[in-house]
Formats: C-alpha cells, sequence, structure tokens
C-alpha cells in the first residue's frame, strides 16, 4: 500500500515539476519581445555597433586626403602575427632633405586577431578600429588590404 | 557445403567500441572519446585530445609578454578574461609592480562577469544535451546581455584582449557600471527562473542525480578544480585560498557540496552564478579612482627566474608558470589547465553507467577542448 502511495506522490510531483517548467516557457509565449535578442539581418539598416567595437584596422583619412602614419613600422614591430606590414619609401621634403615616409601600409585582415595591440602602441595615433563587421568576401585576396589610400599624405605637423 | 565454424566467446569479453565524437555535439568541441561498450553500459573510456591542438605553449617562447595575452583568450575562450589576468598577474608580480586600486577592482568585476556568461552558457548547453532545448535559448539571450557589456566596454564579445602587464587596454566606459547594475537586477529575476525550468525538473533529477560520483579523494588525486571539484567536497577555491586582484576585499562564501554527483555539479554552478553576483554588487559602486594603467617600459623585460601564478577560471584552476632567461621572450611557458585534469576523471566517474549518462557527466564537468589542447 505504501509503494502505491510513494508512486503516485512521484508521479504527482514530477507532473507538477513539469508543469512549474511550462509556465515558464508558456509566459514567454505571450511576451516574445523579451525572449529575443537581435533581429540580424533585418535590423541591418538601423544596427549600431558600440564605438569600440574593434571591427577591422582603418587608417582615418581626413578631407585632405591626409593620414597620420610616418611609417615608423612600430606597428608591424608589435603585432603577434605578422598581419601588418610596412612597405617606406625616401621622399625629399620641400627644404630638400630626405626623409622615410609611408609608401604601403599593408594589412591582411584574414590574420587579425584584434588584440589591438597596433592601435595602441602606434606613436602617432594613425591607426583605429571601424565598427564594420561583415567581412565575407569572395576571394581571399579582397582580405588584403593597404590602409593608407592612394596619393595619400602625411598630416601637416605630424612628426 | 563445408559448415563454418562460428566463433563465439564468452559473454563477459565482447566488447562494443564506438567512437564519441570528434564532432559530436555533446562534447562541445573537437574531443574523440573511444567507449567501449558492453550492451549500454559503458566499460571504460579513453580520451583521445589533441585534434585542435594549437602549440599555444610553444608560440609563446617567441613572442613578447603582451603579445601572449591575446593567445590566452583562445585557450578557454569562455573565460578569455580570466586567462588574460592570470598572465598579466604573472608578469607583474615576475616585476614586482604595484597595481592601483582601480584595476584591481575593474579586473575582479571583470573576472565575475566572464564567470556569470561562462556558467549561463554551460546551462543553456547543459540543459540542450538533456534534451530541454529552451534551456539554450533562454541562457544564450541572458549571456547576451554580459556581452553587450564587454562589447562596449572592451571592444570584444569573447575574445576580449582587455588586460595588458600593467593594467587594463582602455578605461572602463562611461555606461559601465550603469548596464552592469541593471543586468543584475534584471539577472536577479531571471535566475529563479533557471531553477523552475530545469532544477526542479523530474526529468532531469532522474538523469543527473547519483550519476557520475566523484569521492573527495578522487577529486583530489586526479586534481579537479573549480565547480566540478568543489561539488565533491574539495575545497579548492583560489579565490579563498590565495586570493589575487580584489578578492581579499569582498565577503563570498565558497561554494561547497559533499554529494559529487552530476546534480551537485550542477547546483555548485547555480550557487556560484548567485555569489559571482553578490561580488559584483559589493564592487560596483565603489570603482576607486586612478589610472586605468601603470606606465610600463616599451619593451618588457622579466628578470631571471620562475613565475608562477595561479588564478581560479570559470572552470577551475588555471596556473601559469613562466620561466625567463631576462630576455623580452619568455624561455618557457606552460599552463596547467583546469579542464585538462578535469577530463582525465572522466573515464573514472562514468565508467558502469549507460551510454546516455555519459552525455550528462561529461557536461556536469563543462569541459572546454581548446583549452585541454592548447
Ligand atoms: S601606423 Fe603608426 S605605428 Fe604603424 S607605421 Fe604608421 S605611424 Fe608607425
Ligand atoms: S589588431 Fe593585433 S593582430 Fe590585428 S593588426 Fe593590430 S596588432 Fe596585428
Amino acid at each position: 500500500m505504501r509503494s502505491i502511495i510513494n508512486y503516485l506522490k512521484e508521479i504527482i510531483f514530477g507532473v507538477w515539476s513539469l508543469l512549474k517548467g511550462m509556465k515558464v516557457t508558456g509566459s514567454y509565449f505571450f511576451r516574445p519581445g523579451t525572449i529575443v535578442t537581435q533581429k540580424y539581418p533585418s535590423n541591418r539598416k538601423d544596427l549600431v555597433m558600440f564605438d569600440r567595437f574593434k571591427g577591422e584596422v582603418v587608417m582615418p583619412h581626413n578631407e585632405k586626403n591626409e593620414h597620420k602614419c610616418t611609417g615608423c613600422g612600430i606597428c608591424e614591430l608589435n603585432c603577434p602575427n605578422g598581419t601588418i606590414e610596412i612597405i617606406s619609401k625616401t621622399i625629399i621634403t620641400e627644404d630638400g632633405k630626405k626623409k622615410k615616409a609611408i609608401d604601403k601600409h599593408i594589412y591582411r585582415l584574414s590574420m587579425c586577431t584584434f588584440c589591438a595591440l597596433c592601435v595602441k602602441t602606434c606613436p602617432s595615433n594613425a591607426l583605429a578600429f571601424s565598427q564594420k563587421f561583415e567581412h565575407a568576401v569572395f576571394n581571399r585576396a579582397l582580405l588584403i588590404k593597404t590602409l593608407n589610400k592612394p596619393g595619400s599624405q602625411l598630416m601637416k605637423g605630424v612628426e | 557445403m563445408e559448415e563454418k565454424e562460428i566463433i563465439t566467446t564468452p559473454d563477459e569479453e565482447q566488447e562494443y567500441v564506438i567512437n564519441m565524437g570528434p564532432q559530436h555535439p555533446s562534447t562541445h568541441g573537437v574531443l574523440r572519446l573511444l567507449v567501449s561498450l558492453k550492451g549500454e553500459k559503458v566499460k571504460s573510456i579513453q580520451p583521445h585530445v589533441g585534434y585542435i591542438h594549437s602549440g599555444i605553449e610553444k608560440m609563446c617562447e617567441s613572442i613578447t609578454y603582451p603579445q601572449i595575452i591575446h593567445l590566452t583568450d583562445r585557450m578557454d575562450y569562455i573565460s578569455a578574461h580570466i586567462n588574460n589576468e592570470a598572465v598579466c598577474l604573472n608578469v607583474e608580480k615576475a616585476l614586482e609592480i604595484d597595481i592601483p586600486d582601480r584595476i584591481k577592482v575593474i579586473r575582479t568585476i571583470m573576472s565575475e562577469l566572464t564567470r556569470l556568461q561562462s556558467h549561463q552558457l554551460w546551462w543553456a548547453c547543459f540543459g540542450m544535451d538533456l534534451g530541454g532545448l529552451t534551456c539554450f535559448f533562454y541562457g544564450l539571450r541572458d549571456r547576451e546581455k554580459i556581452l553587450d557589456i564587454f562589447e562596449e566596454t572592451c571592444g570584444g564579445r569573447m575574445i576580449v584582449s582587455y588586460n595588458c602587464p600593467g593594467g587594463l587596454m582602455y578605461d572602463i566606459h562611461p555606461n559601465f557600471q550603469k548596464r552592469v547594475k541593471d543586468f543584475i537586477k534584471y539577472f536577479r529575476k531571471i535566475l529563479p527562473e533557471y531553477d523552475q525550468l530545469l532544477t526542479g525538473n523530474v526529468i532531469f533529477h532522474e538523469r543527473s542525480r547519483g550519476i557520475g560520483k566523484l569521492t573527495k579523494e578522487d577529486a583530489i588525486s586526479f586534481g579537479v578544480t573549480g565547480p566540478t571539484g568543489r561539488a565533491s567536497g574539495f575545497s579548492c577555491d583560489v579565490r579563498k585560498h590565495e586570493p589575487y586582484s580584489a578578492y581579499d576585499r569582498v565577503q563570498f562564501k565558497e561554494i561547497l557540496h559533499t554529494e559529487g554527483d552530476t546534480f551537485a555539479r550542477y547546483i555548485a554552478r547555480i550557487d556560484e552564478m548567485w555569489e559571482s553576483m553578490n561580488i559584483i554588487e559589493q564592487l560596483i559602486d565603489n570603482i576607486p579612482e586612478g589610472p586605468f594603467a601603470v606606465k610600463m617600459k616599451p619593451v618588457i623585460k622579466l628578470p631571471e627566474g620562475e613565475y608562477y601564478q595561479r588564478v581560479e577560471t570559470a572552470r577551475g584552476e588555471l596556473g601559469v608558470y613562466i620561466i625567463s632567461d631576462g630576455n623580452k621572450n619568455p624561455y618557457r611557458v606552460k599552463f596547467r589547465s583546469p579542464n585538462f585534469s578535469n577530463l582525465s576523471v572522466l573515464n573514472h566517474i562514468a565508467s558502469g553507467f549507460k551510454i546516455a549518462d555519459l552525455v550528462a557527466i561529461g557536461g556536469s564537468l563543462d569541459l572546454i577542448i581548446p583549452d585541454i589542447d592548447r
């Protein structure tokens, strides 16, 4: 007799515990807004990423197509996996002196680990992170980028 | 026609060997378990590791100390921040740098947030392993809120790289405190829902109570740490025994259970979530003022010698052992990863149980495979 009572008790408690769980899921059924995290990609148009988000490394240029990179190579040195390659050239300044300047700042997005060491250690703050995160391309070669724009120059006053 | 003789072996010797993994949803990564079965019962388990061995320890020998940080993110990627902290603490200890209180407090808050989101993800996956798919959605929804906090302050969601030797990469975001407080308020309401959904569930009880018992003696001899060890009564919380960062100034309980079965491991983690929230609440309102990083030399060189630092990650004790020969690269780096020791106990606790229980036991160990293969 006792075992039958225990058996029935177990069944009732079991069903009760399941109902308790279903109360939770059932309540969300009527307020689905609280369970959705993000409706990507349908919210793509008004999706704003946080301004510190590390999407990819870029070199900001001003409206006169000038950047701040002096071509010192510190970012290349600090990058842990050889993502950055600095190709420098020698230019002759207005007062006739020879000077090292950046020719190409090559950045391989496919290798970047977003450690932010390059951005942090650049002495002239030439690098920054952009918030772009949709990086898929059809050809891997497209992931090798030149960060300084063609024809760009060093900003005045940056040494 | 000649009749072939059918060779039969006595019943006891018959065993059926199957591969669980390397691609199996319940191993949460590329872990291959060679399981020999007798009927439905597990006779023995042989873990085969190394499928995603990334050679992190070896790589560390050829890069500088600040560069090591980003590699440790990729070991136990669910507690990335705590791994970062371990290396930073070790380097700072070697250089005998005094770290300002602000950094210590922020690091502690971040570590506890990391622990929280790790346990949330574990809860989500554990529920899913045992057939409760709803848990997965709820767990990930709440984890998303912490990841947003990380994203706003650190710029990364899982791979945060927020620590650097001597402090932090950036100061906390102006919204940080408000967001964390909002989250704690929100999650204190949500966590009882987890209990209603899974903890009290009768099917879950049947599948976890008394399954995969680990005794305290075995936990100690296998080196099982973290919530898994503490569920067996092994007091191994590094935060308590060897406080680092700001853990010496907060009040919290070390969660200890004695049953040592799958259910105890589950409850231990749920209780740890409550404790993590307590710790964060004690610190979030009084983050001291000060710099967010100490000025370091551009090239960090550790003095010759051996250095060791332990921290408590979400899965157990992580030890970082650095041998320096005075150069800018370490001579040798060794990580004592919690998951490796926790995996070693699997054969011991799962043999004798049914194959379906293996999923529950494996899930309750909360293994992260890149940390095993580092
Ligand atoms: S980006 Fe900065 S660190 Fe890199 S070469 Fe240019 S100036 Fe130097
Ligand atoms: S973020 Fe790190 S990996 Fe990427 S380019 Fe900069 S230093 Fe290299």
